[in-house]
């Protein structure tokens, strides 16, 4: 059978303004989206924009839009929709071309957060952490860098300086390990007007990760951290 | 075009490129790190492998023993010199991730955990869940971030080294966002740019697997070796080839034949473990080169099953049961769910052996140097002489690791000590990419680049698969030259600067296409059997150490079919012998 993909388009050299373009596709019972959007591109339109790789769902670079829900590509399939699919490129962000978004504000908020291990002792073996200490973070580092949280995310949308839910999860999942040092480090970022605070709790962000690793429990556990901070740092000369 | 000086450009940022960036940022603080990748650095293909790292860890393991089962493994075309270097230097390394926060696996007593993995003596494999490459490279990603002199050039596309009296003086790339070109000036280039499992049409790898680096080395004279070896990892996905990891059965996976037989016991693996307690290179936890041939003599016993038109077995976890499955292989669970609608916990796997790595590639000495003065490379584009005529699994990420690490330095350490080649020897180069550039666009004809890729990869699956023969492989060979004329004419019809797919997949075809060629000359070259070479032929389908225990040497010919030549392996202490597996092995041991 054969479904309708609408999907919008924008090439910054020719276009004032993003439009819709629409794309007949055959379909089986395993058609992913990124799927059909490799099969225009290689069959009808060379022309369109996105990115892909994996098609796996582990490396996060198919996001897109789907009737509205920030999805990923490679793991969305066309028979959970109707005869009619509309594709659009991630929301709150810029788009670079088509379905290409510049997610580079990404990028900077995941680096505001030290996401590394900040701990100064050098050794030639391993830490020792318990499954159990593995286990306080573990969730957090699953992270893919897809980006569908920010599109789901309406502070972001109306903020884009706010960090966001992947780089919240992520600093949160440093400050739970048990071999980091470096969570006051971390701290004056979420502490700060675009850290932790931002968040709203609309949830959305957890309600859309591909790899259900709940975003929204991570940035209000940082909530929780930064209160703390805060009462700490009163009692503090 | 925009001219940038720097001291060391990496191109990659998958594993081997990112630990390089972050060893020559370490050695030399002052050292300027240009890192191109024409993907973000986590979307390199690093992220999709599953099982786990290797490095001798338990007191009854030994640097000796991985040693052997990598020579073993290799079919004795490893140069030994190198696997010493590596199992020597792969527990520190493994170390070193974890001290940069990678998530491994734990034991109850916080200590790291090992599995089994196919074809290794003892449990030696560190993992991540079943995501180890995932990790790894967002630990190496995340890590890169703390060090200011690693500047990141992310999707940017390589077009060409530039190279004057045989030395490399830096790169000229495409910025994809704008379509803008770059003239990086440097003193050092690391290749770090992956496989080229996309020339075949059944592969485990990601769209960016295009072997990009290779035909850039290749093309300026550096030699591809040992082309023909190529793995088909034997538990792919039907259709799609996503790869389901070895370490299920090294957690006690097992495969099954359309009849319910576990097969592995008619091809010298067995004699059958009992279900739940694999055994170390015996039945499933054999090498994969042996697993992937097993399927394909089910498939002519027409022992195999069907699944939407692609010949199956299957894979049986259902013993693990729901806990363990959960603890250890969720992602396998999750990829089985959504791509063939299988519950592992309560049914078979339907699976089948797809292209998964390059054995071959760009040849380096143990040190990453390439023949090119300031060119090293490392990690699946290199052929630093670890894998042979055949890759153990778990093997390659440490190799990242270790070889990125001495490519890195090696790097940084060249930089300091050479001055850049005078601009004026480059600026005919880049004159003439310039000109190659222009002249891609045209009207497009019948011919598409997706349409001459489709040809391509149907090709190397037909001539150059599990078992090849010579009929096959010179069809394939010649498909392959008519193809490359066919492209000279191939035109990209969009001429737009910002993220023009059409062109840097024209590009990328013309790399394929190369280094395909090179697999498939290298492979019709070898009239012997070994590792993952399989041939057919009438007196060819055996191992023969006395004419070709050597590695290959393909060399590009701008007008012709790759020339091949052959270098000897470097043989230290174990002489070549049997490759023994299942009760064999038992018996020797």
């Amino acid at each position: 059978m054969e479904k309708t993909l609408s999907i919008v388009r924008y090439n910054p050299e020719l276009d004032s303004q993003p439009h819709s373009q629409s794309y007949q596709v055959p379909v089986d019972n395993s058609t992913s989206v990124l799927d059909a959007l490799l099969y225009i591109q290689e069959q009808l339109d060379p022309t369109l924009a996105f990115r892909w790789s994996c098609r796996m769902a582990i490396c996060g670079s198919c996001s897109v839009m789907v009737n509205g829900i920030p999805k990923l590509g490679c793991k969305t399939f066309l028979r959970d929709y109707g005869d009619e699919v509309l594709l659009e490129p991630l929301a709150h962000f810029a788009t670079e071309k088509d379905l290409v978004p510049d997610i580079n504000v990404f990028l900077q908020h995941l680096q505001q957060v030290k996401p590394y291990l900040i701990n100064p002792e050098q050794s030639e073996q391993p830490h020792k952490q318990s499954p159990q200490q593995l286990a306080k973070y573990r969730k957090f580092a699953n992270c893919i860098n897809c980006g569908l949280c920010y599109s789901a995310c309406p502070q972001f949308g109306l903020n884009p300086e706010f960090l966001g839910p992947a780089a919240l999860t992520l600093a949160q999942r440093y400050n739970l390990d048990s071999r980091d040092q470096g969570k006051a480090e971390r701290m004056p970022e979420l502490n700060g007007k675009n850290g932790v605070w931002g968040c709203t709790f609309v949830g959305f962000c957890s309600d859309v990760c591909p790899k259900h690793l709940d975003p929204a429990a991570a940035v209000n556990q940082g909530k929780v951290a930064s209160a703390t901070d805060f009462v700490i740092s009163m009692f503090k000369p | 075009m925009q001219i940038i000086q720097t001291d060391v450009v990496i191109i990659g940022g998958g594993g081997a490129g990112l630990r390089a960036a972050i060893a020559a940022a370490e050695a030399d603080p002052e050292c300027r790190i240009a890192l191109l990748s024409k993907v973000y650095p986590m979307r390199s293909h690093t992220v999709a492998a599953e099982g786990g790292a290797a490095a001798v860890t338990l007191p009854e393991d030994s640097l000796e023993q991985h040693f052997q089962d990598t020579v073993a493994g290799s079919d004795w075309l490893a140069d030994q010199d190198v696997v010493d270097y590596f199992v020597s230097h792969a527990y520190q390394e493994l170390v070193q991730l974890e001290r940069w926060g990678c998530p491994w696996s734990r034991k109850a007593d916080g200590t790291v955990q090992v599995r089994r993995f196919g074809g290794m003596k003892t449990e030696r494999t560190w993992f991540a869940a079943d995501k180890t490459g995932f990790h790894i490279l967002h630990t190496l990603f995340q890590t890169s971030l703390k060090y200011p002199n690693i500047q990141r050039f992310d999707e940017f596309f390589v077009l060409d080294l530039l190279v004057a009296e045989q030395q490399v003086a830096g790169v000229l790339a495409m910025q994809l966002s704008t379509g803008e070109l770059f003239h990086i000036q440097a003193k050092s280039v690391v290749l770090a740019t992956g496989g080229a499992g996309r020339v075949f049409h059944y592969n485990t790898n990601g769209g960016i697997v295009t072997g990009d680096g290779m035909a850039l080395a290749y093309r300026h004279g550096v030699a591809l070796r040992d082309m023909e070896f190529v793995q088909y990892h034997p538990t792919g996905l039907p259709g799609s080839g996503i790869l389901i990891t070895e370490a299920c059965r090294g957690e006690s996976g097992v495969l099954l034949n359309k009849d319910g037989y576990r097969y592995l016991q008619d091809y010298g693996l067995g004699p059958e473990t009992p279900l739940g307690q694999p055994e170390n290179k015996c039945m499933e936890l054999g090498p994969r080169d042996k697993l992937s041939q097993a399927f394909w003599h089910e498939q002519q016993k027409g022992r195999t099953g069907d699944y939407q038109g692609h010949a199956v077995v299957y894979l049986d976890l259902r013993h693990l049961g729901c806990d363990k499955l959960n603890e250890r292989l969720p992602f396998i669970c999750d990829l089985a769910k959504s791509y063939v609608n299988v519950d592992p916990q309560h049914q078979l796997i339907p699976i089948r052996p797809a292209v998964h790595y390059t054995m071959g590639g760009i040849q380096t000495d143990v040190q990453c140097h390439t023949a090119i003065q300031g060119l090293y490379a490392a990690g699946e584009c290199a052929s630093v002489g670890l894998h042979g005529a055949n890759r153990l699994g778990s093997n390659s990420l440490t190799e990242l690791l270790v070889f990125g690490k001495v490519a890195g330095m090696e790097a940084a350490r060249h930089a300091r000590q050479s001055r850049a080649v005078p601009e004026a020897a480059l600026k005919a180069q880049c004159q003439e990419q310039l000109q190659q550039l222009q002249a891609r666009f045209g009207e497009r004809q019948k011919d598409t680049v997706a349409g001459l890729r489709r040809e391509m990869t149907m090709a190397m699956e037909q001539g150059c698969g599990i078992y090849r023969d010579a009929a096959g492989m010179q069809q394939c060979l010649d498909t392959l030259q008519a193809l490359k004329q066919r492209y000279q004419q191939l035109k990209v019809g969009d001429r737009s600067k910002v993220f023009n797919y059409e062109l840097l997949q024209h590009y990328e075809l013309g790399f394929g296409l190369d280094v395909a060629e090179a697999m498939c000359a290298s492979a019709l070259a070898r009239r012997e059997s070994r590792g993952s070479h399989q041939r057919l032929d009438a007196g060819m389908n055996s191992r023969n150490d006395s004419d070709y225990l050597q590695h290959s040497l393909a060399s590009y010919q701008a007008d012709g079919s790759a020339r091949i030549s052959y270098q000897q392996v470097n043989i230290t202490k174990s002489a070549p012998a049997a490759r023994l597996y299942g009760a064999a092995q038992s018996k020797e041991a």
